[in-house]
């Protein structure tokens, strides 16, 4: 994990639970037919259903329903029979002023992630939902209190949401990051969703609180809107938490609200508190029918699902001694089943790995078949291709396809002899006396710093092609 | 006359629907609300211990649609009716409350 | 002159649909004025479907089952392009970018569309007081209320301005109506009919259904309109309505039930008067004398329904009319914020009985009262479905009266909520329990107003209701009915 776990005072344990709202990837909405796409042609994917027209009714989109459930197993959820409900409250992005939710029946409930490092949180439950509309705030510097008026776009009026609800078991702000990690891997393995914080399909809120270390109790919390990214989680979580022991130390208590976090001014602050919006009103919502999955149905939703990404990194992290940074990459670009089959035909585990999370960052890399990729890093590791040839030819490889030794060979990219590369190093030194002096009888620093330029310039002569730990072998076998 | 349903409780629920009310609407609806629940007394006393609700007439689960495109609306037509309109937008006043 | 016939003379090209729709409208200029059945007559919209109808007919294509039968549309189905008001100020103006479904199956029938009638404002009523746009008067006598809320389609139908109309009923408001106008009503299973473009007042109540001047113009109505949608989830599917070919079935040994607690038995609701109850009587014995087995039956949960209704309709109403908020559509009162706007012009636009219907809905759902009220109320829908699912274990069909008395005079039950309620005791049950029910004309009261006996029957039994209320038709044309 990262190295920079912030500083709540030692006696404070922090307690943050998350809500992510997930946009699922179907073709169209929940409850109507219009397109479920981002469009920036406001009001144009909008219907007498998503405007919420009087006389419209809602019929749900079953793929979004599949879609749920496949989420819900997939966080070892229970999946059972589910209603929808309405959530009352007057908002003007809501065409019907109430929301089509799921409230005491919710599609799954009772499930758990397990994070990178084997930390469990709990999964509380994951249900179906409508989202809102978009509003803008015109004048005023576009902040909803000082705004002149609001313009509204119903486009995103009924895309289909799950939210899912943690408990509240994360415990520092890195297991809070590595949670939204593994969710987005997981949705993306699944097939469900984008999973794009910033383009808003996944949607972090965060329940934050405080409490003495030692103690079980759960404090006054307050939930985190308005996150943009796992990097404004992190700040907003630790602002918040500050903020809460801040208050305790001065003898106050944080009030129950939701709090809209501010990442330029990088502070949270209240939202007006409506005295009113913990009245909802929910009840079932008559226009829907009860979701009835049978066991059959949930199932073929088992039989579908992949092994997911947290497997996944297990297999690749028996096989290699790579960090979980390198395996979270390869895992979430889907390309584990190349290492793995790769590793298999004879390649070194580490440097297929690091070679796949560093130099093939790419959407498309079909052309790189298992027994290619490993007979690139055979030759990178016999030494028959530099690291910097073997860089290029896998690129080569990526975008064309080929095998490496026809693509090295094609380059000119035949092994260095090592008494050319010697001669080449001593032309260089008789050329540049001063620098080898500077080279031999300098500090490690000024050593360090002529090392380059000696390497620097044989590249140069080679056109890239020589290999830089054999440049340095030979530097300081003359040098000392 | 003690009112089943007090003043304050109109105020709080003309709130939430967000209704204006006259001193002389809430006393009228204070009245009247509390008539039709005095009537309700016959139900509000049942024993329904076990009974499961009924929310729906009809026994029906699983309706879905398939997830298959069906033409939106013309967005002139749509806010054709709009009571204000800017930038192929719904405009309304400012919003005091929440950001979402 | 019957919907039947006319749709046979046009088909047949004895006489045009133009010329059929001048004569309604001749009458319709004669008394509107007089009647407001219609919020808006339209005409133009007519004449263009009559013109088509009488274009097919001539080209010999083939044409629908209502080819050129004047019909009237509730003012609570929208209609694209045409203004549709729920007979409320808040929606004065709008014009839905869509048809229902019902509207386009009538269109597709070749119906013509004489106009939007007016109604208690959405729906919410048991007289056409209500309307935002002025009561509707009943043709039979003007000085008394066409019943409600579908006041303005019953009365359309009544003073002939159309053979057929659609109205809606969430407690009663096809059926009451008809009766107090001396015309057939229909009720449908929840489901049969689709509520896709019914502007919704209970949505687990509402049902779409047919208005006519008999028994058979109502059936062949109801077979146009009824059949699955797949736009309302709550349709059923594989639901065949064949209420026509029920007509000539009699009622011999079928077993009908009086429902005790709705028709003056022991137990009884109160404020049922002695001339309905007369003549529910007498429908009843020529049900018998017809070869029916009758037998009084007790519902005990039946007295219950008023209730529950008041309740669970109202919390559905509450949660249906928040969209009504000026961001979209219709009215809007300027304000400066956004939720002060909201307050102005659901304050402006909003009339007495919808305020005080939102208010005690959203006060039976709110937090610490949903139990005793709303949850409450939803278990006496399944104590009700219970006893008439035992009661109809021995009855194919029961018999009430449509509602406890004739057509009462204006203003009289207007300022008090309670009396008005009481109106629509013997029709909510079946909107509760979702089973169909048909209001027919069986004679007159002390005041000379036509009264309406109720036929229910289980769900899906639409077809049943069209067979015995064909019988007591017979019977009271043939002077059954005193
Ligand atoms: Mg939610
Ligand atoms: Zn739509």
């Amino acid at each position: 994990m990262s190295p920079h776990e912030p500083t709540l005072p030692d006696e404070w344990e922090l307690v943050v639970g998350l809500e992510v709202h997930v946009e699922l990837a179907t073709r169209t909405k929940l409850f109507c037919g219009c397109a479920n796409e981002f469009s920036t042609d406001p009001n144009t994917n909008v219907c007498p259903v998503c405007l919420g027209l009087p006389g419209s009714l809602p019929v749900m989109n079953g793929k979004a329903v599949d879609y749920a459930m496949k989420l819900g197993r997939a966080l070892g959820c229970e999946v059972h029979g589910s209603v929808m409900a309405r959530k009352n409250y007057f908002y003007p992005d809501m065409a019907k002023d109430y929301q089509t939710t799921q409230y005491d029946k919710p599609t799954s409930m009772d499930g758990e992630l397990v994070l990178s490092d084997g930390a469990v949180v709990g999964i509380e439950r994951a249900h179906i939902e409508e989202d809102a509309g978009k509003t803008t705030h015109i004048g005023g510097g576009g902040r909803i209190n000082d705004a002149m008026f609001s313009l509204v776009d119903y486009n995103r009026a009924g895309v289909p949401l799950v939210e899912v609800v943690s408990r509240p078991d994360i415990r520092t702000i890195d297991h809070a990051k590595a949670y939204v990690n593994e969710l987005r891997d997981i949705l993306l393995a699944i097939e469900v969703s984008d999973a794009k914080m910033e383009e808003g399909s996944m949607r972090v809120d965060a329940n934050v609180s405080v409490r003495p270390v030692g103690s079980e109790e759960l404090r006054t919390r307050c939930e985190l809107k308005n996150i943009n990214s796992v990097r404004s989680m992190g700040r907003a979580i630790e602002y918040e938490a500050q903020r809460h022991v801040d208050l305790y130390n001065s003898g106050e208590a944080p009030r129950q609200e939701t709090r809209h976090w501010d990442e330029d001014g990088g502070r949270s602050t209240p939202g007006r508190s409506k005295e009113d919006a913990d009245d909802y009103r929910y009840f079932q919502e008559p226009d829907l029918v009860p979701l009835e999955p049978s066991a059959a149905d949930v199932a073929a939703i088992d039989a579908s699902l992949p092994v997911l990404p947290a497997a996944r990194r297990a297999r690749l992290a028996d096989l290699s001694g790579v960090g979980p940074d390198v395996l979270s990459t390869v895992v979430e670009r889907g390309q584990d089943g190349l290492a793995l089959d790769a590793i298999e035909a004879g390649a070194d585990a580490d440097k297929v790995l690091t070679r796949l999370q560093n130099d093939v960052a790419v959407d498309d890399w079909s052309n790189l078949t298992p027994p290619l990729l490993a007979a690139l890093i055979r030759m990178e590791t016999s030494g028959e291709l530099t690291a910097t040839q073997a860089k290029q030819v896998l690129s080569d490889m990526v975008e064309s396809g080929g095998d490496p030794a026809t693509i090295a060979s094609g380059r000119g990219f035949e092994a260095m002899e090592s008494n050319e590369l010697e001669g080449l190093v001593d032309q260089l030194i008789a050329d540049n006396p001063d620098e080898w002096i500077r080279f031999t009888s300098g500090d490690d620093g000024e050593q360090k710093k002529m090392q380059g330029f000696f390497t620097g310039q044989i590249m140069k002569a080679t056109n890239g092609q020589a290999d830089g730990r054999a440049i340095a072998q030979l530097l300081a076998a003359k040098g000392s | 006359m003690s009112e089943r349903i007090t003043r304050d409780e109109v105020i709080h629920v003309a709130r939430l629907a967000r209704l204006d009310l006259s001193d002389a609407e809430i006393d009228e609806f204070a009245h009247q609300m509390s008539d039709i629940l005095d009537h309700a007394a016959d139900i509000e006393a049942l024993d329904v211990g076990d009974i499961e609700p009924t929310s729906h007439p009809l026994p029906m689960v699983n309706v879905f649609r398939a997830d298959e495109r069906r033409p939106s609306l013309d967005r002139d037509e749509v806010l054709g009716v709009a009571p204000a309109e800017q930038d192929g937008q719904f405009r309304v006043p400012p919003i005091l409350g929440e950001e979402r | 002159m019957s919907a039947r016939s006319i749709a046979a003379d046009v088909a047949s090209g004895a006489r045009s649909a133009a010329s059929v729709l001048d004569e309604h409208l001749a009458r319709v200029r004669e008394r509107e004025e007089e009647i407001h059945a219609f919020n808006l007559v339209t005409e133009e919209k007519a004449r263009s479907q009559a013109d088509a109808v009488d274009a097919a007919v001539a080209a010999g294509d083939p044409v629908g089952p209502l080819a050129g039968v004047p019909l009237a549309l509730k003012d609570n189905m929208c209609t694209r392009g045409i203004p549709t008001t729920c007979s409320s100020k808040i929606l004065e103006g709008w014009r839905p970018p869509y048809d229902a479904t019902v509207v386009s199956r009538l269109a597709d029938a070749g119906a013509v569309f004489v106009g939007k009638t007016n109604l208690d404002e959405f729906a919410m009523g048991s007289s056409t007081e209500n309307s935002a746009f002025g009561p509707t008067r009943n043709p039979l006598d003007t000085g008394r209320v066409p019943g409600g809320s579908s006041g303005g389609s019953a009365a359309a139908v009544a003073a002939n301005f159309a053979p057929l109309a659609i109205g809606s009923d969430t407690g009663g408001s096809i059926r009451q109506p008809a009766a107090f106008c001396g015309i057939v009503g229909m009720k449908p299973t929840y489901g049969a009919v689709s509520r896709y473009g019914l502007i919704a007042f209970g949505s687990s109540l509402d049902q779409f259904g047919p208005f006519a001047t008999d028994v058979a113009d109502a059936a062949a109505l109801y077979d146009v309109i009824a059949g699955h949608d797949p736009l309302d989830s709550t349709s059923i599917t594989d639901f065949t309505p064949n209420a026509v070919d029920h007509l000539s079935r009699g009622v011999q040994g079928l077993r009908v039930g009086v429902v005790r607690e709705l028709s003056g038995g022991a137990g009884s609701v109160e404020g049922l008067s002695a001339d309905v109850l007369a003549r529910t009587n007498e429908a009843v014995e020529a049900l018998a004398a017809a070869g029916a087995i009758v037998e009084e039956v007790s519902v005990p949960s039946a007295t219950l329904g008023l209730s529950a209704y008041y309740i669970v309709a109202p919390a559905e109403a509450s949660s249906n009319l928040a969209r009504y908020d000026g961001v979209r559509y219709g009215l809007r009162v300027d304000a400066p914020t956004t939720g002060e706007m909201n307050t102005a012009t659901r304050t402006a636009g909003f009339g007495a009985e919808v305020k005080r219907r939102i208010m005690l809905g959203t006060y039976a759902l709110s937090a610490g009262y949903y139990d005793a009220f709303y949850g409450k109320a939803l278990k006496v829908r399944t104590m009700m479905l219970r006893d008439f699912a035992s009661v109809y274990e021995n009855f194919d069909v029961l018999i009430t009266p449509t509602a406890p008395t004739t057509a009462f005079p204006f203003g009289e039950r207007s300022s008090d909520p309670m009396t008005m309620y009481v109106n629509d005791v013997c029709t909510i049950p079946s909107n509760l329990t979702g089973h169909p029910g048909i209001s027919v004309p069986f004679g007159v009261g002390d005041d000379g107003l036509p009264v309406g006996v109720q036929v229910l029957a289980p769900a899906l039994a639409d077809g049943l209701t069209f067979q015995v209320a064909a019988v007591l038709e017979a019977a009271a044309n043939a002077g059954g009915a005193t």
